[in-house]
């Protein structure tokens, strides 16, 4: 009978929502954070995995929407769907506020509890209306790695940008470059991403710049391929090399003594202090951002999970931000410990 | 709204097997059909069944999220808005016996088309929507002269083209503002009193505010109506289906689709233009993917390189869905239609039950097979039990 199978399927797909389903003492709240990438994307697994462990130590109900292809359009239909499910909370990222806005005014219309996070500036995160913005600020990250690096008596350096057409790449090397007392057009190399073009610009430039003290890498783009440059040329380990983000090969240069240390956005704190903060904000009834870090902070769980995957919040007068962080040989060996799953 | 019989102005009544003896009537050729007879006989009732089935199954996983609250509805009702506009020329295209894979890159492109004039070049807004629709409506052509000059399967001109438009859109974003995406189109929309009044947000926002005054229909925390109309998009879906589907069913032109599809070389020695047919669809599919990309990029307000990636494939699934035949010759318009509802109320459900994200793809494919199977199984339930 062609009826019975379809009626098997239908009795299977019943069975799988089953046992999904919400249970808990807080089942009826739920929060939800909606990123911009596309399912492929590693870095977000972090994130994921974060609002999990955030959701049960709340024991409220989370969910992680994205659009399947990474198409923003997509992103602001699940925005929009956000509102009309009534979340007790909404967070996401700032892929691109134009983009965002009207489905933000749903959710803010609804009086609904907004938090931003990952991309996106502060500014940009209070004209949608959200609570706070949990994110690392370019310009602060990259000054207080200048400030390190300055200690250690670091007078020039080259800023090695794969991705010369986004303002935040700037803003990191521009923050160093205060730092340490430079102009940062002139110490900058707009690389490209294809590894062997980096490469190849980035011993170019130590050719001609041979008294240069230092290297700033903006992300595993730049990182990688500038590390091969370095071993190349044989200046691995007496140039002072300094990177944003990590990656395998970062964690292993960290290890080796080749990279100072890499600047790390900890994700792991923009999901779980997103979904945290929103809990807080529904339970207490309020949206005033200290009172939210300052419960957050009391919080035992969230100290628990700090101390265990080694993450350190950034706290700052109008809020919290996620990073800078530093990974140096000291912690190197506990990040990479939980390197992609909670670092 | 759609023929049941495509196959008839082809087939004479010498060719057709005497009916049963036991039918008593003056004419063998003639037969009397009840209304529900003939209704569950048509291309679109199995996805009209499928319908009522996802709504059941959504009713009851998710009937209390707020999936069925009017601002829910309108989320929906969109996306399956957007799909539907291209289901559209996709059906027809398909009941003519071709396929378009380009519709996915021809969104993009047409957002790029209508972004990168007015943005960069000056050009006011109007002008620049023009743009994109010539420019679009004018690639269709070229598909379509290609695929009839060369007899090659459209699946691969079209396959083509779905690489290069793909590519050109990359090509101009990056070239223009140095990025994938170009935004600020929306506010440029906005001060284009003809265009936006077209393509941009929603209509009958008096009817909805006195509703809500009314209290007919819920209210924000501000007082104004929940939802501030219905938006264009789906409007223009209703015109598009409404149009097409009259000339599927009831003109001349609807007759020659049907029978292109169905035998080409017979239409040709009849006298239907096959060729004259297959082009303008080509440039009708063309013109539905660009109101797709417009539409879009005014109500997101920017144009991207990755805009409507996959959807040619999203346009075929709602045809097929709807009743029409991968082979060509068998289809209906209002069916199309169904098949967007469904793929597109499965789509933005999901996310209103409480399913793991990870799991999206697998139920969003097991409730299309679910549909599918149910459509099947109805039609061919339907048509065999006389």
């Amino acid at each position: 009978m062609r009826t019975r199978w379809i009626w098997t399927l239908l009795a299977g797909m019943l069975a799988a929502s089953a046992a999904t389903a919400a249970t808990g003492p807080h089942a009826n709240e739920r929060y939800v954070l909606i990123s911009h990438a596309a399912d492929s994307d590693v870095w977000w697994n972090t994130v994921k995995n974060a609002i999990k462990q955030a959701g049960a130590d709340f024991s409220v109900q989370v969910d992680y929407r994205n659009p399947p292809n990474g198409d923003l359009a997509d992103m602001a239909r699940l925005v929009e769907q956000a509102a009309a499910r009534n979340y007790d909370g909404v967070a996401f990222d700032i892929a691109d506020v134009d983009v965002l806005a009207k489905p933000a005014m749903r959710v803010t219309a609804k009086r609904i509890p907004l938090i931003t996070i990952n991309s996106g500036t502060q500014q940009q995160s209070e004209q949608l209306g959200a609570i706070m913005h949990i994110g690392q600020p370019e310009y602060e990250a990259g000054k207080a790695a200048g400030e390190r690096a300055k200690a250690a008596g670091i007078t020039s350096f080259v800023c090695v940008n794969h991705n010369a057409a986004n303002a935040a790449a700037f803003q990191r090397c521009k923050g160093f470059a205060d730092a340490i007392g430079v102009d940062a057009r002139s110490s900058m190399i707009d690389t490209g991403v294809d590894p062997t073009v980096v490469e190849n610009k980035v011993s170019a430039y130590l050719r001609n710049h041979p008294r240069t003290q230092a290297i700033l890498a903006l992300g595993p783009n730049s990182a990688d391929p500038s590390l091969q440059a370095l071993q190349r040329m044989g200046l691995a380990g007496k140039i002072y090399f300094v990177t944003f983000d990590l990656s395998s090969a970062v964690i292993d240069g960290i290890r080796k003594g080749v990279i100072n240390f890499a600047i790390d956005q900890q994700p792991y704190l923009q999901g779980y202090m997103a979904i945290a903060a929103l809990a807080i904000a529904h339970e207490d009834n309020t949206r005033d951002p200290a009172a939210i870090i300052a419960k957050l902070k009391a919080n035992p769980a969230f100290q628990s999970r700090l101390k265990e995957y080694g993450l350190q919040p950034v706290y700052t007068n109008h809020g919290v931000s996620s990073g800078p962080a530093f990974v140096t040989r000291e912690n190197v060996d506990t990040v990479a410990k939980y390197a992609g799953q909670y670092r | 709204m759609s023929s049941t019989t495509p196959h008839l102005p082809l087939t004479t009544s010498k060719d057709k097997p005497a009916m049963p003896s036991r039918a008593m009537q003056t004419d063998e050729r003639v037969r009397r059909i009840s209304p529900w007879r003939s209704f569950i006989g048509r291309p679109e009732f199995g996805s009209i069944a499928g319908t009522v089935l996802v709504f059941v199954l959504f009713g009851i996983f998710a009937g209390d999220s707020g999936m069925f609250n009017l601002d829910g509805v309108m989320n929906w009702a969109q996306v399956a808005a957007y799909l539907g506009i291209i289901a559209v020329g996709a059906c027809l295209l398909m009941i003519a016996g071709e396929f378009d894979l380009s519709i996915g890159s021809m969104i993009g492109f047409a957002g790029m088309m209508m972004a990168v004039p007015s943005m960069f070049m000056g050009w006011p807004m109007w002008a620049s929507v023009l743009f994109a629709f010539a420019g679009c409506m004018g690639l269709g052509w070229l598909n379509g002269y290609l695929v009839v000059r060369t007899r090659l399967p459209s699946f691969i001109v079209t396959l083509a083209f779905m690489f290069i438009l793909r590519g050109l859109t990359l090509v101009l974003s990056t070239y223009f503002s140095n990025s994938t995406i170009v935004s600020g189109v929306g506010d440029k929309v906005g001060s284009d009193p003809l265009v936006s009044t077209l393509f941009q947000g929603s209509a009958l926002h008096g009817l909805f505010a006195w509703l809500a005054q009314a209290s007919i229909i819920a209210k924000l925390p501000n007082g104004n109506p929940i939802v501030a109309g219905i938006p264009k998009v789906l409007l223009w879906w209703l015109l598009m289906a409404a149009a097409a589907g009259f000339v599927l069913s009831r003109t001349r032109f609807g007759n020659w689709i049907f029978t292109v599809g169905g035998d080409a070389v017979a239409a040709q020695n009849v006298g239907v233009p096959v060729r004259r047919v297959k082009i303008s669809l080509f440039v009708f599919t063309a013109f539905c993917a660009c109101l797709f990309g417009v539409l879009q990029v005014a109500d997101v307000g920017s144009a991207a390189a990755d805009r409507g990636l996959q959807k040619e494939f999203e346009a075929i699934i709602a045809a097929v869905i709807g009743g029409a035949l991968l082979t060509g010759g068998y289809g209906s318009v209002v069916g199309a239609c169904f098949g967007a509802l469904i793929f597109g109320v499965v789509q933005i459900g999901i996310s209103y039950t409480s399913f793991d994200s990870d799991w999206y793809r697998v139920f969003l494919g097991a409730m299309l097979l679910l549909a599918v199977l149910f459509n099947h199984y109805v039609r061919l339930h339907a048509t065999r039990s006389k």
